[in-house]
């Protein structure tokens, strides 16, 4: 009896400690991806790649300066597009609608949400660079856009029904009308979570390159305009890690480096402002 | 702000129903069709992104029909596409990602939700969370530069040398191909099946744990026969969920599996998946039938996620629905 409750007790203690192997592994990850990702890029980082352009095919040198602008310029119009969509959107749901109509705008929402990149590309290019005949920043753009629209949506939804009833029945019983009352009660009270929800998407579409590969497709000049192909980091990534050139390497790890670096910084800014609790007033 | 001086709107004797144009007036109904109009747009979006799809591929889908699927030619000069091997590919990585993302995964789980003190389990959630932001073409990077030769040198030799009787560990290790582009895929889905199965862990009423106790099982018995088969529903959710993800994956994969439409019993073979073709041959692809077989291929992904997708939603709402049900009585 006492050998095998022994056994069991062995069993228990091995078992919850591989369950913590797990854990440690699986975290463990994430400081090998930075570690490689300083050692590596760290050494290959420059003034040059922040103000330079990319050399001609086999000359070393040069830096990516175009496409930190193109990826700003392509993030930058992807908020304009999917931001107003994604939140007055998600003002709808919480606020206005009710039943069917909710139920299938949140289904369609969860849908667009799961689609594989590279077919949110496809549609991209089907949409904005065939009628347009070339490919453009705005398509890169539109196809970003798409993939913010889900998370702000869901997220604004989320953080505003998280608003006590009480408040919004305070401004209504002080005589405000529902449109005032969501205007300058509710979403201010919800302000927080919905800015950190943003950043989040903002965050992750940066660092999406499969949409762009054939909407902003690449660059090795600036773009001009908004109607130009552009070049962006993560594609720049792409191709020069794909490419036979050593020194395109290097430079693919600065890139890395440098996205990766600004991808987890805003992660974590936006994670802390929401650990420090969304302002919603405890009533 | 003029929000301060907000007026009282009288619209009769006694504030009963107001009428629609007060309501008008005071912008209600306006910021109900406006905002009504933002969020139709999300549905209108997604309603013509299957269109587009479906309307896109009509040519290949019209002239190849079901042996689509089922044929491994892919020659885009005499026009002839199968999608065989491309489909071979993406399930195969995706099922070599869950064999090592699975147990891995819902390990950490288990040692996060049932096992560390609340202050560590929220520190290593948050790390998890911050590996699901990583970009999969950094993934791709490390996957390149790391991870293939550390296949090619070690780990596919090693492989070979005490497992090579099964055909799955035969042929040159290379480096590149299914085997490597399902491990960066497992690390990619692993923190979807932990955050996951951690929430659902964690949603499981603490008296189901208390009553296996007091019967004498020990910390693990207690979690496996009674805690885990609990959130059984909700597990098989965030692996759903993970498969959809290994399935649509495209540039980690694109960048580690080596691009050739090949079907090997060998995992060391090189590969290609429905993402990879896509992305490398859209932008070069001439004449209609060969985009509109890309696009049926771009169909065929979204299909799947769509169906996946589904699934590990309704699975996840039904274990949390019988948590809290549980929980209640």
């Amino acid at each position: 009896m006492t050998a095998r409750l022994r056994y069991r007790k062995l069993v228990s203690g091995f078992m919850l400690g591989m369950t913590g192997l797990a854990a440690l592994i699986t975290v463990a990850v994430l400081f090998f991806i930075l570690g490689y990702l300083v050692y590596h890029g760290g050494t290959s980082i420059n003034w040059d790649f922040f103000t330079k352009l990319p050399t001609p095919v086999g000359e070393n040198g040069g830096g990516m300066a175009n496409a930190i602008v193109g990826s700003a310029k392509l993030l930058f119009l992807a908020s304009l597009i999917g931001v107003p969509i994604g939140f007055f959107g998600g003002v709808y749901l919480a606020e206005f609608s009710g039943g069917a109509v909710a139920f299938i705008v949140r289904y369609a929402a969860d849908l667009l949400n799961g689609v594989p990149s590279i077919v949110i590309g496809i549609f991209a290019y089907a949409l904005v660079v065939l009628p347009f005949k070339h490919y453009s920043t705005l398509a890169g753009s539109f196809a970003l856009a798409l993939m913010m629209i889900p998370i702000t949506l869901r997220s604004t939804e989320q953080f505003l029904q998280a608003v006590p009833g009480s408040l919004r029945e305070g401004a209504m019983a002080l005589g405000a009308s529902k449109s005032r009352t969501i205007a300058s009660v509710v979403v201010p009270a919800a302000y927080r979570g919905i800015l950190t929800a943003i950043l989040l998407a903002l965050a992750r579409v940066a660092g999406e390159t499969a949409p762009l590969l054939f909407t902003a497709f690449g660059n090795r000049f600036w773009s001009p305009n908004w109607s130009q192909p552009t070049a962006s980091l993560p594609v720049m990534i792409y191709t020069y890690a794909i490419s036979p050139y050593d020194d395109w390497h290097r430079q693919a790890w600065a890139a890395g480096l440098v996205l990766l670096g600004l991808i987890l910084v805003v992660n974590i800014v936006a994670r802390a402002i929401l650990a420090r609790g969304v302002s919603i007033p405890r009533t | 702000m003029a929000a301060s001086t907000t007026t009282v709107p009288n619209a009769g004797p006694v504030s009963g129903s107001r009428s629609f144009l007060s309501k008008l007036r005071e912008g209600d109904e306006i910021a109900r069709v406006v905002t009504f109009l933002f969020a139709s747009t999300v549905v209108l979006v997604t309603i013509l992104l299957v269109l587009e799809l479906w309307h896109g591929s009509s040519l290949a889908r019209h002239k190849f029909g079901f042996a689509f699927f089922v044929t491994s030619v892919w020659d885009p000069i005499a026009g002839d596409f199968g999608a065989l091997p491309f489909i071979y590919g993406t399930l195969v990585t995706a099922f070599v990602s869950l064999a090592i993302a699975v147990p891995l995964g819902i390990g950490a789980a288990i040692f996060l939700a049932e096992l560390a003190p609340q202050k560590v389990s929220d520190t290593l959630q948050f790390f998890i969370d911050l590996l699901a932001a990583v970009p999969s073409v950094i993934y791709g990077l490390l996957g390149i530069f790391i991870i293939v030769p550390l296949m090619r040198e070690y780990i596919q030799p090693f492989l070979k040398a005490t497992l090579g009787f099964l055909p799955l560990f035969t042929g040159p290790a290379y480096g590149i191909g299914f085997f490597t582009a399902g491990i960066v895929l497992a690390i990619m889905v692993i923190p979807y099946i932990v955050s996951v199965s951690r929430e659902v862990l964690l949603s499981v009423p603490r008296d189901q744990r208390e009553a296996a106790l007091a019967l004498g099982s020990t910390r693990w018995e207690s979690t496996w026969k009674v805690v885990v088969p609990f959130a059984r529903t909700g597990i098989m959710g965030s692996i759903f969920l993970a498969l959809a993800r290994a399935l649509g994956e495209t540039m980690a994969v694109t960048m580690v599996i080596g691009n050739t439409p090949t079907i090997s019993a060998s995992l060391f073979s090189p590969g290609y998946s429905i993402a990879a073709v896509i992305a490398n041959e859209f932008s070069e692809a001439t004449g209609d039938l060969y985009l509109q077989s890309l696009i049926e291929l771009g169909l065929v992904l979204f299909i799947l996620t769509f169906i996946l997708n589904g699934l590990a939603r309704l699975l996840i709402i039904l274990t949390a629905q019988r948590g809290s049900e549980m929980g209640r009585t």
